[in-house]
């Protein structure tokens, strides 16, 4: 379609001090249209203080086919997590 | 519901071997309720029924605010005014965020919104009936969006993901909606018999198209088979209208107004109620684009989407100038 909007990805930091979450998209002329924009659409109850937006073409993501290369060799590392470790009670909390 | 009849490519759902490697494969992950999301590998029709669903979901949020826009410069109160104009806004937020949830599939929203105004995509038939007074705003409120939240909440668990976050967003709004409604009517039911008068008209009215928005019955409903199975819908447009019933007859009776199907019936047995299915015929009317406010309804939707033709080209060519400047100056 010619004279579309481009898409916008939108994240918004809440009240508690997390890291930007992504909450969604939105057809936006320019950044700054964008962030109004969100903050319309996304932050009418109070879900945030911060607001990101990012055009969608800018985003590199990986692909489905790549998930097994990517995520399988941590599977397998299990001490990575701290229950792998058995600690004696009498240490006490670690 | 949103989405009342939605065409699937084939009737019949594919047996485990007639499906190729991938279909096996795709429809594992559904039924161990592992998301499908917009990259991973989809059957076409599946794709296609989706963008379909999603589609009419996501204009009868748009067009469900006509009716609605209609009564916000004439609300009893400055108050009652500020809450219609949020929940109007709520619903074109839940617009947008299906016109999204459906981008991912591969179709734009300006795609979209063509198709509709050509009159080859539906919007839910409850839309084109009139709102003729205020107690009708509060009937709505309360009857359509609450027989909205019964069919998202469900939805919730979809198999496509950004239709099930979709879900998730919008029913967290929606019972903002169902409940101003219902203290609309309320303050109707309960005040003068005038009052109450109109009140119990915009639950006559509304209640038949009301139980059709869950589409036709079971037994009717051509395309449901292949959809339960994708879970692209969770449960049956009859299970949906009997939860509606209900959840929503006890709320009549306690406004002290007479039920709009005189053969509504506690049954034991079935611990349901029975109720009167609304006439189907009048429905397909409906849906052909023959309901009291279909042309209306479709004129005014093109007519803004015209109108703003050309603010929407203007502030595209303020920001590719913009950038253009920014360019240069670097
Ligand atoms: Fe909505
Ligand atoms: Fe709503």
């Amino acid at each position: 379609m010619k004279n579309e909007w481009p898409l916008w990805e939108v994240f918004i930091r809440g009240q508690h001090g997390l890291a930007h979450r992504h909450v969604g998209s939105l057809h936006a002329p320019d950044a700054e249209t964008a962030i109004l924009n969100a903050r319309d659409v996304y932050t009418r109850r109070n879900e945030g203080v911060s607001i990101w937006v990012v055009e969608a073409k800018h985003i590199a993501a990986s692909s489905p086919s790549e998930k097994g290369p990517l995520f399988e060799p941590s599977e397998s590392k299990i001490y990575r997590h701290p229950t792998f470790f058995d600690i004696p009670e009498e240490v006490g909390h670690m | 519901m949103y989405a009342q009849m939605v065409k699937t490519a084939s009737n019949r759902v594919k047996t485990r071997e007639e499906m190729s490697p991938e279909e096996q494969h795709f429809q594992d992950k559904i039924d161990n309720d592992v998301k499908i999301e917009p990259k991973d590998w989809m059957p076409e029709d599946y794709r296609r029924t989706l963008i379909r669903q999603i589609g009419q979901h996501a204009h009868s949020e748009v067009v469900g605010q006509l009716p609605e826009g209609n009564w916000i410069t004439r609300a009893p109160t400055l108050e009652r005014k500020a809450i219609l104009l949020a929940k109007v806004q709520d619903e074109a937020g839940h617009g947008l965020y299906l016109y999204s949830a459906a981008e991912t599939l591969g179709v734009s929203r300006d795609e979209l919104i063509e198709l509709l105004h050509e009159g080859k995509m539906k919007y839910s038939s409850i839309f084109n009936y009139p709102t003729l007074n205020w107690a009708d705003i509060g009937a709505v409120g309360w009857l359509v969006d609450g027989a909205a939240i019964i069919n998202q909440v469900a939805l919730q668990r979809t198999s496509y993901g950004p239709y099930s976050r979709a879900m998730i967003r919008i029913c967290k709004e929606e019972s903002f909606h169902a409940r101003q409604g219902y203290s609309a009517i309320m303050k109707m039911a309960f005040g003068t018999p005038e009052q109450k008068k109109m009140a119990q008209d915009a639950v006559n009215r509304l209640w038949f198209p009301a139980l059709m928005m869950f589409g036709p019955s079971d037994k009717d409903s051509v395309h449901s088979e292949q959809s339960m199975a994708w879970k692209i819908k969770v449960k049956t447009n009859d299970e949906l209208r009997q939860q509606f019933v209900d959840q929503t007859v006890p709320q009549i009776d306690y406004l002290g107004l007479e039920r709009p199907d005189p053969t509504i019936k506690w049954n034991e047995e079935r611990g349901h109620y029975d109720f009167a299915m609304p006439d189907w015929d009048e429905f397909f009317n409906v849906i052909k684009g023959n309901g009291p406010c279909n042309a209306d309804r479709m004129e005014n939707r093109r007519k803004a989407w015209e109108d703003g033709a050309w603010v929407r080209e203007g502030l595209l060519e303020h920001a590719r100038k913009k950038a253009a400047r920014k360019v240069a100056a670097e």
